[in-house]
């Protein structure tokens, strides 16, 4: 079977649309609704966090967002059970679990892979996995045809890249700004002539993602990128008391049709 | 050969170290280790450190025969290695001094530093001062509350005290945030980390500076015992003031070296022991052991010292552990009161809570070995800073 995330890629004739969410946030059934209501709301690809007391490259949303899933019984068991349970009636949009080192690790990479493989996942970022430490990782996704999604970011020079791109798989991940998630807006000429000159160097889908906040950010990037991600702005929304997740990601969608 | 060989290129001590960072910091980070390198081996970097290390900071610290606890305790001579007498009260600024001087030599204009008892920010802001470039300490809400004189001090030195209020505002959420500006202003920060901790080069970068501190031991030891001491103890938050003592005695099998974790309220309930109560793991740039849950979620870390009070632990000593070269105990909130009081009252000096959980081990030990064996303690810190949190434990309103 080929992987679902370069399935997804084969088939579009647009840029994707790729969405985050916390895993158990705002609650574990609440943000199950959500998940199971992406794709038809218009994501292409799904970005699950896994939940972490100490994300370091997330802003203020999505650290409150994961410490709320957390006091609400959230971790790595439910996190793969929610993919499971999305699975039971979508077996075609990609599943990227998004995270950071220290639970996968404690569950054992060993068992991760395979868990993660059985429930139906794609794809892996771990935020602080450098390609320097991520051997063991790589070695047993690779065999299970789960992808490391690999981040580029405005500082990744042309000799870094060619550390991260042999590890890389499904598509690249370029970080708009040098900050942390939910920052302020990039400078769409810069990210260009950046996501540019590495589409020399890759034959990998880009997508750009951080401080991509609404319809007009994800139009401008998708004139030049290959996915966009929102992250920030989604959680915000499902928290927001009259939020409305659904309409939300439409209007994302719509803006790439 | 321990004492040469780690880490390796990758900043691994055995399984422990390496460099567990976003993206966006690994350039900086590769930067930081290059520029390093080329300074490590530049003796003109090392003149003006050594110069400093003398004139400003006041090194060599003494080493003093504590001879009113020898006496009480009835066992082994005990010595304090007397960095609480350096300049701004505790080891803390060997490493600054280290740091900023790397920071301009890579042309960086801006510091920001991560501190829990503000021992480390005071160093920072202290040097930050003295060389002119602009300083933020990011520091948990909570210990900015127990330890207001270091603000005040920081804030005096023209530092921006940036309070932190996520998670349980102490020492861990302080190096996320300062993870967080470094990541968001990479192009002109250089962060100075306070302890042997976070990705390579720092665990072994602040380790070398610290190590003066061994240094000096030895050779003051030598001339004044003609030999080496049978035991090291130090108290370990992150470790660095106990790496510094260790470290140049890592080759000597003869000298048996000790690390105290805080025990906080005991290792069944709430501490800061990550040697002793925790596990392996990933936080902060490298992998060592972690105070966590079964699910990988870090854990609150609880010490009456907000210098020890941090879930993890330098990987140098998370090896050291595991090789058993290093042996490391703990001690609890009310062991070190009792010995913060003891060593006020014995030898007229008032120790941070930090080495006065270390003090509370040569209490344990000294009166279990010989009257010829030789204890050193590293009295890393003076206690002016922690008298409120004291007082307030033995029922005062000051």
């Amino acid at each position: 079977m080929t992987n679902r995330i370069d399935a997804t890629f084969a088939g579009l004739d647009r840029p994707a649309l790729i969405t985050f969410i916390t895993a158990g946030d705002p609650g574990i059934k609440a943000s199950q609704t959500i998940l199971d209501q992406l794709p038809a709301n218009g994501a292409d690809i799904i970005e699950l966090g896994m939940p972490f007391t100490d994300p370091m490259a997330d802003g203020p949303t999505i650290q409150a967002s994961a410490l709320r899933a957390l006091d609400a019984g959230a971790s790595m068991k439910t996190t793969l059970q929610m993919v499971r349970d999305f699975r039971k009636h979508n077996t075609a949009t990609p599943i990227v679990l998004m995270g950071y080192a220290n639970p996968v690790f404690q569950y054992g990479y060993d068992a991760f892979i395979r868990d993660a493989s059985a429930a139906g996942v794609d794809g892996l970022i771990i935020v602080d996995l450098p390609p320097e430490e991520d051997d063991a990782l790589h070695a047993l996704a690779s065999a299970a045809d789960i992808h490391l999604v690999k981040l580029v970011t405005p500082t990744t020079t042309d000799a870094r890249l060619q550390a991260i791109l042999p590890k890389a798989g499904g598509f690249l991940y370029y970080v708009s700004i040098t900050g942390i998630t939910g920052a302020a807006s990039a400078n769409v000429e810069a990210v260009k002539k950046h996501v540019e000159s590495i589409r020399k160097q890759t034959d990998l889908p880009l997508a750009v993602g951080f401080g991509i906040k609404g319809p007009g950010d994800v139009r401008e990037f998708a004139a030049f990128a290959d996915a966009v991600v929102v992250g920030s702005a989604i959680v915000s929304e499902a928290n927001k008391e009259d939020g409305n997740v659904s309409a939300f990601v439409k209007s994302l969608s719509a803006a790439l049709r | 050969m321990l004492k040469n060989s780690l880490p390796d290129d990758r900043g691994h001590f055995g399984p422990y170290g390496g460099r567990y960072v976003a993206e966006t910091l690994m350039p900086l980070i590769l930067d930081v280790e290059k520029a390093w390198a080329d300074a490590k081996s530049d003796p003109k970097y090392w003149a003006q450190f050594d110069e400093l290390m003398r004139d400003y900071v006041g090194r060599p610290s003494p080493l003093y025969f504590a001879e009113p606890t020898t006496k009480k305790l009835g066992g082994a001579k005990v010595y304090f290695k007397r960095d609480e007498l350096n300049h701004t009260g505790s080891h803390k600024i060997n490493n600054t001094i280290g740091q900023i001087l790397l920071a301009l030599r890579m042309g960086k204009t801006r510091i920001i530093a991560e501190t829990g008892a503000g021992q480390h920010g005071v160093a920072t802001a202290t040097v930050c001062a003295r060389f002119g470039l602009p300083c933020t300490v990011f520091m948990g809400a909570t210990d900015i509350e127990r330890q207001k004189p270091n603000v005040f001090r920081m804030k005096l030195l023209g530092a921006e005290v940036r309070p932190v209020t996520s998670g349980a505002g102490t020492l861990k959420d302080a190096m996320n945030e300062a993870m967080r500006d470094w990541v968001t202003n990479v192009h002109d920060t250089f962060y100075i980390i306070g302890t042997v901790a976070g990705p390579h080069p720092y665990p072994a970068m602040v380790r070398d500076f610290q190590s003066v501190i061994g240094k000096e031991t030895r050779a003051q030891m030598l001339e004044r015992e003609g030999r080496l001491p049978d035991l090291l103890i130090a108290a370990i938050g992150g470790g660095s003031n106990a790496m510094g003592l260790f470290h140049p005695f890592l080759d000597d099998a003869s000298v048996k070296i000790q690390g105290v974790e805080a025990g906080g309220h005991g290792l069944k309930k709430q501490h800061a022991a990550s040697l002793t109560g925790g596990r392996p793991g990933i936080l902060h740039g490298n992998m060592t052991y972690l105070l966590q849950s079964e699910d990988g979620q870090i854990t609150e870390a609880h010490s009456i010292s907000a210098g020890l009070d941090y879930p993890g632990i330098g990987p140098e000593h998370a090896y050291l552990h595991d090789t058993k070269r290093a042996e490391y105990v703990s001690i609890t909130d009310d062991e070190a009161l009792e010995a913060f009081a003891m060593c006020t009252k014995l030898e007229g000096i008032i120790p941070a809570l930090e080495p006065a959980h270390a003090y509370a081990q040569v209490m344990k030990m000294a009166p279990m070995m010989k009257k010829e064996d030789i204890i050193v303690m590293n009295l890393c810190g003076r206690g002016d800073k922690d008298i409120f949190t004291v007082a307030e434990r033995f029922g005062v309103t000051l």
